[in-house]
């Protein structure tokens, strides 16, 4: 008797809490991203009135996308994390949002493989004829410090003294300094632009309304090597982007040199009591779910006037696990037939596969565009298999 | 249900120094009070909907302002915001309202029969007449703060009073997610649509979230009543015709309030109002009477002539281009309306403009003449 009243108050308690939500539920009916594609009124009701323990919450996390119906073609992800535990106290909307962004990875059975071992990398040596440059990205966040659509001045403070000191503490060809987007004089703001290396404050919508860019440009800066091969942007849309550049074909050295830098920082920033954001589950832990995992971009810009052409380069591409954007990066044009190709994974494949990945792809790109000069023909490879 | 908040909870293990905005490039009505000290006074208060002070900052730090235009830098996220912050937004509303005082109080009067002239603005010149204010939803957090929720239940209690409207001022609701293309076409044509705001200013306040769910356009079928529901404010209404017949305006504006105002007290609901800052809007520069009456009216010879600032100055009016703020003059032709909203009631604010814009006018002639306008040229009210 007592356990009937029981479920039916709690059925009853269950009712009113879905009616109460029911009026705060976004109307999501003209959107087209992940987390409208997962968001059902009865996991918002279940959702609505969690908090992370810095306070972080459900509508905080799905601002942007409500916020940004998204485009027919484009399926942006549209919900950050605040904090490394968003990812367990949203994880009823954030794991489908994950397996739909990468590819069948279901975060609740599977692990992730961290390798950040670069002599098992091969024939990562590219024709210089067709490809101009190489670049590997990641990301990496402090544990214990909010991420950039949460965090209050003082922790991105820290989060950019934690960095710094760290940084300071790398030597040889690592070597460098920082250059704090509050401090920065006129010639080296010039000097970083022409280096392609200076970041701005955010305008793409997309960033903006999930609370990223607040207090701009407050203790937001670059660091590069005095070689300008390694260079990391504090505070932009993660704690720390990384990135290993340099012109040429040697993708091998850029990731060499990337693995290096990146352990070489997890050892100073753990020197000091601190760790970086990672766990089995979901391996690096950034702000956008679309970079969990190894957070990783390894591409190349390349030549490709023939191939580009060809009406199967959109298939060859999908089944190398590549994709293609214009030399400005995301969101623009290609020019003059140059293209910046990349994986396109994230989550589920370690870093060493994926730098494999990108190097075996981009030399059979490369083969086919030296075959069409020929005017010979060229073949689709066989998709590569997934975990699906 | 109260808005999620996070920031306090963090904050309060960082000191007030650390979590201290950098304001050393700024230049608006916030940062110009906000010290070290009182930031941290204020830095663990929370209105009773969560609404910190980082929250009322954050449009300030997030733009440092001009050199040449004070913005306030500023705004509130619920009628409690104005007490809990009084440390910083007494000496702000201050500065912004011409030395108006934390004991002063503010006169509201809408009874348009106190209006001495303004249905004869000469049209040669004046070309179209406006009176603009705002109203909020007392109980209902303001457009920085509010939730989903909450702002859908503004827009359902604004549909239903705006139902009830009868006579000349009976009309219809468009909601922005709902309308059709012609309707919209319409509305643009009419000049009565807004759009998502683009304005940093606005944008970094949070006021643009959710767009466009909840937010509306309503206006009588005469086309000389408009309402904005859920912009920068629960309300804005606009009275507006073509023509210098500002009384017919300001009179219209009156009863179209008084009558809104008793529809919505019928089902339990008042304004945000008290006798110390009128009525209770978003930003500071709106307290008072959030009102500001205006005409669009052709200046080619005064607009020209060294003292028009200094003239404007005196009238208590400012000049903005026919576009509406940060627009340029076109033609000649310009926005001349009230610069204050507080400590002067509706009536005496309409009155600056009915004769101010009577004496422009006299100048603008005189001028045209080949005359001069030294005799005419005014006191400071």
């Amino acid at each position: 008797m007592v356990f009937a009243l029981v479920l039916v108050l709690s059925c009853l308690h269950w009712l009113i809490f879905l009616f109460l939500c029911s009026a705060e539920y976004p109307d999501l009916r003209k959107h087209n991203n992940c987390m409208a594609s997962h968001l059902t009124p009865a996991i918002y009701a279940k959702l609505c009135d969690k908090a992370t323990p810095n306070g972080f919450t459900l509508d905080q996390a799905i601002q942007t996308g409500v916020d940004n119906p998204g485009h027919p073609f484009i399926k942006t992800v549209g919900m950050v994390a605040g904090d490394e535990e968003s990812y367990e106290v949203f994880g009823d909307l954030l794991d489908p949002v994950i397996t739909e962004r990468h590819n069948g990875y279901d975060p609740r059975t599977m692990k992730h493989p961290t390798d950040l071992d670069a002599s098992k990398i091969h024939s990562g040596q590219f024709d210089e004829r067709y490809v101009l440059s190489s670049r590997v990205r990641t990301g990496r966040s402090i544990r214990g410090l909010s991420l950039p659509p949460a965090c209050t001045r003082a922790e991105r403070r820290e989060v950019e003294r934690v960095v710094i000191d760290a940084l300071s503490g790398l030597k040889g060809d690592l070597t460098g300094r920082y250059y704090s987007l509050t401090q920065m004089t006129e010639k080296e703001q010039q000097q970083l632009i022409d280096d392609h290396f200076l970041f701005d404050k955010p305008v793409s919508p997309l960033l903006t309304c999930s609370g990223m860019a607040r207090d701009w440009p407050d203790a937001r800066g670059i660091w590069h090597n005095n070689e300008k091969t390694f260079l990391i942007w504090v505070n932009e849309e993660d704690h720390t982007r990384v990135i290993s550049m340099e012109k040429g074909g040697n993708m091998k050295r850029v990731f060499e040199r990337f693995c290096r830098g990146l352990k070489e920082v997890e050892r100073l920033i753990q020197e000091r009591g601190w760790e970086f954001m990672w766990n089995e589950r979901l391996g690096y832990i950034l702000t956008c779910p679309s970079n969990l995992g190894t957070g990783l971009r390894a591409g190349v810009h390349v030549k490709l006037p023939l191939l580009s052409k060809d009406p199967r380069f959109s298939k060859i591409l999908d089944n190398l696990r590549l994709q293609k954007r214009g030399t400005g990066g995301v969101d623009t044009a290609a020019v003059g037939g140059t293209f910046d190709i990349s994986n396109l994974d994230r989550l589920g494949h370690s870093e060493v596969q994926l730098v494999q990945t990108v190097i075996d792809g981009v030399n059979y790109l490369v083969e086919c565009e030296k075959k069409l000069e020929k005017g010979q023909d060229i073949k689709v490879p066989p998709p590569i298999k997934q975990f699906k | 249900m109260p808005f999620g908040n996070t920031h306090n909870q963090m904050k309060m293990n960082y000191s007030a120094e650390q979590e201290y905005p950098d304001l050393s490039k700024h230049n608006n009505h916030m940062a110009k009070v906000l010290t070290p000290a009182i930031y941290d006074r204020l830095r663990s208060k929370q209105t009773p909907s969560g609404f910190t002070l980082d929250d009322v900052i954050q449009t300030g730090v997030d733009n440092p302002g001009h050199p040449f235009i004070m913005t306030v830098g500023c705004v509130a996220g619920d009628e409690e915001t104005y007490e809990v912050f009084k440390e910083l937004l007494d000496p702000v509303i201050e500065d912004r309202h011409g030395g108006y005082k934390p004991s002063d109080k503010h006169k509201t009067d809408l009874n348009p029969d106190n209006l001495k002239g303004g249905d004869d603005l000469d049209p040669n010149y004046v070309l179209s007449s406006r009176v603009r204010t705002g109203r909020s939803i007392r109980g209902f957090c303001l457009p920085p703060h509010c939730s989903r929720g909450e702002r859908r239940m503004v827009e359902k209690l604004s549909n239903e009073a705006l139902d009830s409207l009868t006579g000349d001022l009976k009309g219809k609701y468009y909601a922005l997610k709902n309308m059709t293309d012609a309707e919209q076409q319409q509305l643009i044509d009419d000049h009565f649509l807004f759009d998502k705001p683009v304005s940093p200013l606005l944008l970094a306040s949070g006021m643009a979230r959710d767009w466009p769910d909840a937010r509306g356009i309503w206006h009588n079928d005469n086309k000389t009543f408009l309402v904005w529901v859920n912009e920068e404010d629960h309300l804005r209404v606009i009275s507006m015709q073509k023509g210098g017949n500002m009384k017919e305006v300001f009179n219209r504006f009156c009863t179209g309030l008084t009558k809104i105002e008793s529809l919505f007290k019928e089902k339990g609901h008042e304004f945000m109002w008290n006798e110390h800052l009128g009525y209770v809007l978003t930003c500071p520069s709106n307290l008072g009477t959030g009102l500001r009456a205006g005409v669009h009216m052709k200046l080619p010879n005064m607009s020209k002539h060294a003292k028009f600032e200094e003239v404007l100055k005196r009238l208590r009016l400012q000049k903005r281009g026919t576009g509406g703020v940060d627009t340029a003059a076109v033609g000649g032709v310009f926005d001349i309306s009230n610069a204050d909203r507080l400590g002067f009631s509706e009536v005496e604010l309409v009155q600056m403009v009915v004769d101010g814009v009577k004496l422009l006018t006299e100048m603008e002639k005189r001028l045209e003449k080949g005359q001069s306008i030294d005799d005419l040229i005014p006191a400071q009210k």
